[in-house]
């Protein structure tokens, strides 16, 4: 009995060492797996890198996670890797993303209440330009 | 004393852009009191002491004089020769002061030679020049000046960002500003035109030399932009819709619609309210380019300048300029009508779709790089990207390049349907074709797909102006139109396919070990140690090759400047005529593997040939619009001149 307990609590042990060891790690910096690493299926890793293009590097100016020497966006480039070979969607991945860092992360902007001007805007040039051409040409042009 | 003598100039050279304006307003408010005689005279001084200016502030930087801030700032003993040259444009006030060079010798050069239209108009564009320069002039002296000297000299300079100190980079920004600063004549020919309700054909002929020039140098500047941001930054990216990227699309996207519509003008007397808008837009573009750049309001690589004050003085300038053009605008558009009326199906109908489309494109772009901002002043903080731009600007340039296909086969005015359709029978195969094999092949994107199956009947559509000519009679402007739009071809397919086709292989090899990316086989054999003058590096010793054919030496290097510190990854580029492999060495391993990361990118280099061919359509355009232009310039002296013997 006593051996069991023993047991139990080298193995508590061991495993609250596996749970804090990449917390601890994080100052001393092995680069994250999959930061140089791609995944083995290439229609994963295709799938993955397409959403990496489309994620930005909080720590550099104006590149993507995907063109990007930062440590950060190794990590992140990792984490992606991660959850797409764990076969979540990359919708899904942005969104867990969006949600830790913010809008500021992804490229391709929502369509929420601060940013439907961006999708308005193209609506009203197409509209716009329509009306333009047709103004022009429209009434009885061919015989102009 | 050389940097008081620039600052000296710099003075003058203002002082002459005031007497410029002053000159030019009062002989167009009192005709008949001779103050006109100045202005072309005042114009040619005032560029040629910009000159001067630039010159001293380029001898500064060559001599490394520490005792001026800016070049303590900026530059460093241990910089090799031409990027001390360089440096002179990379920095903020640097380039500003290049800015003002150009646009003086723009109005000197225009003040020289364009004796065409109504002296009126003239003195009226001169002045327009005048007033844009003094803005500029004004920003230079009062919160940016070059020439400013330290109260003790630095013991040594601040060296100049790793990143800029690439060949490619020298010269990338006076190409971009040389085109930026083309516009302002353009804009400036709009205002004197508008002044004196001057639109005609004679118009859009001085123009278009100027709007072609302009456009060549920005369209190699963007293309020169984007080859340095793909083989320096390590990653093999070509675009990245960075705001100072879309900063220098915007113009261009604007000069691309003016010349097209500035040649319907010369041809045809049509579209003279929309082309003169064109011009103002045009020179806005570049203004707000700069604005977004010089500000600092971006972070980005290329904004290097982070001042509140400078952001405010050149809004203020932007505000004065772009609000005062569009008043006026509406002001005189008014009397200013449309012109020749056409039918749909016409020439001139192919090109007010290709300007309607170009606009709407330039509005997507603009507002998709400035809504960042707007969204950050309303407290949120968004991106706009690729996933944005691409869709977005495909909506509109996509029926662009489909009726770009038809627009120079149609007749001037009126057209029928019957008459091109056999002209278009090869591309459509063409077409046909390339979108069988995008669906044999499969897995290929909708865009990339759509832009290689467009691509492929451009292509064909783009030399069809050619059949049924003497080769020989063909005049240089259609060659030039030939040239441009098969280049737009060549350079689509080369996005499509390096979007399409792409191969990446992200590896951590041994000394001795091979790596296998598409069709090549890559070794490494040995990693060493080498230094530059103000650089040392990690450089990677390896061979290529191709399906197993001969082994070609490559040397990516991983490079460590100390002046300010900072890595970069010199990437190696093996070039064949149907693509590249790039080849970039990453970090060591603990294990002793070394990172690497290579690509298999096919026909990429297409993209940036595709824009030299584009800029040497415009280069053949030009030459033939100026030649021609010449040429009836001597014939009508030729003729006045025998008239006047006859008469005696």
């Amino acid at each position: 009995m006593k051996r069991l307990f023993a047991m139990i609590a080298a193995l508590a042990g061991l495993i609250s060492w596996l749970i804090a060891t990449p917390a601890m790690a994080q100052d001393s910096l092995p680069p994250a797996p999959y930061a140089y690493r791609q995944l083995d299926d290439p229609a994963l890793e295709a799938k993955a890198q397409d959403l990496m293009e489309t994620l930005r590097c909080l720590k550099c100016q104006s590149q993507s996670i995907a063109d990007s020497d930062a440590p950060m966006a190794g990590d992140m480039r990792s984490q992606v890797r991660e959850r797409i070979a764990a076969g979540d969607e990359p919708e899904a991945v942005r969104a867990w993303l969006v949600e830790r860092y913010g809008d500021y992360v992804s490229y391709a902007p929502r369509v929420t209440n601060l940013t439907w001007p961006l999708f308005v805007v193209p609506l009203v040039l197409l509209l716009l330009a329509t009306a333009l051409l047709w103004r022009r040409f429209g009434r009885g042009g061919d015989k102009a | 004393m050389i940097a008081e003598f620039g600052l000296a100039a710099l003075w003058l050279a203002a002082a002459l852009a005031a007497l410029q304006l002053f000159a030019g307003v009062m002989a167009l408010t009192r005709p008949g009191e001779g103050l006109g005689a100045a202005v072309r005279p005042v114009a040619v001084v005032q560029g040629a002491l910009g000159v001067i200016a630039f010159a001293a502030l380029m001898v500064l930087f060559v001599r490394t004089d520490l005792s001026v801030k800016l070049v303590a700032m900026s530059s460093h003993s241990a910089k090799p020769f031409i990027y001390k040259l360089a440096g002179t444009w990379g920095n903020h006030e640097g380039s500003m002061l290049l800015w003002v060079t150009v646009m003086g010798l723009a109005g000197a050069f225009v003040a020289l030679v364009e004796k065409r239209l109504p002296e009126r108009t003239m003195l009226a564009t001169l002045a327009g020049q005048a007033f844009v320069s003094l803005g500029f002039y004004a920003f230079l002296l009062i919160s940016s000046n070059p020439f400013e000297r330290l109260p003790t000299p630095a013991p040594e300079g601040n060296g100049l960002n790793p990143l800029l100190q690439d060949i490619g980079l020298a010269f990338h920004p006076p190409t971009l500003y040389i085109g930026y600063v083309g516009l302002s004549v353009a804009f400036s020919f709009a205002i004197g035109a508008l002044v004196t309700r001057e639109v005609g054909p004679a118009f859009a002929r001085a123009m278009r030399p100027w709007v072609l020039g302009a456009w060549i140098f920005l369209t190699i500047g963007i293309a020169a932009g984007s080859y340095w941001a793909y083989y320096e930054l390590g990653w093999g990216g070509w675009w990245f819709w960075d705001p100072v990227e879309n900063a220098s699309l915007m113009p261009w996207l604007a000069a691309t619609a003016l010349l097209h519509s500035v040649s319907v003008l010369a041809a045809r007397n049509a579209l003279r309210a929309w082309t003169v808008m064109l011009g103002v837009v045009a020179f806005s573009m570049s203004m707000v380019g700069t604005f977004l750049v010089r500000s600092g309001i971006l972070t980005s690589v290329h904004a290097f300048a982070v001042d509140p004050e400078r952001g405010s003085f050149i809004l203020g300038l932007l505000a004065i300029n772009i609000g005062g053009a569009l008043t006026l605008f509406a002001v005189r558009a008014v009397t200013v009508t449309e012109g020749k009326r056409f039918a749909p199906f016409s020439r001139e109908g192919a090109l007010v779709f290709n300007n309607v489309m170009l606009s709407a494109v330039l509005g997507i772009v603009l507002f998709g790089t400035l809504y960042p901002l707007i969204a950050e002043a309303m407290g949120a903080q968004v991106s706009v990207g690729p996933p944005y731009f691409n869709p977005m600007s495909a909506l509109f340039v996509v029926p662009m390049l489909a009726v770009l296909m038809v627009g120079p086969l149609l007749r001037w005015r009126q057209d029928n349907p019957g008459r091109v359709g056999k002209l278009l029978i090869l591309p459509l195969v063409a077409i046909v074709v390339a979108a069988g094999a995008m669906v044999i092949m499969g897995g290929v994107g909708v865009l990339p797909a759509l832009g290689i199956v467009l691509a492929a009947g451009l292509a064909f559509a783009s030399l069809m102006p050619l059949r049924g000519r003497s080769l020989k009679r063909t005049p240089l402007a259609i060659w030039g139109m030939v040239v441009a739009h098969f280049g737009v071809a060549v350079s689509l397919f080369g996005m499509a396919s390096e979007s399409a086709f792409s191969v990446e292989k992200l590896v951590a090899v041994r000394a001795g070990d091979s790596a296998q990316v598409g069709p090549w086989k890559v070794n490494l054999k040995t990693v060493q140690p080498v230094a530059g003058p103000n650089w040392t590096a990690l450089e990677a010793d390896m061979t290529a090759s191709y399906k197993g054919g001969a082994r070609v030496a490559i040397r990516p290097q991983s490079r460590s400047f100390w002046s300010p510190p900072q890595q970069t990854a010199e990437s190696a580029l093996v070039t064949r005529w149907n693509g590249q492999l790039y080849a970039v060495i990453g970090e060591q391993a603990d294990d002793g593997r070394w990172q690497l990361r290579l690509w298999w990118k096919p026909f990429v280099t297409l993209i940036w040939y595709g824009a030299l061919l584009i800029a040497l359509g415009g280069l053949l355009a030009l030459i033939g619009r100026v030649s021609s232009d010449l040429r009836r310039i001597i014939a009508r002296e030729k003729i006045a001149y025998r008239r006047e013997r006859q008469g005696r």
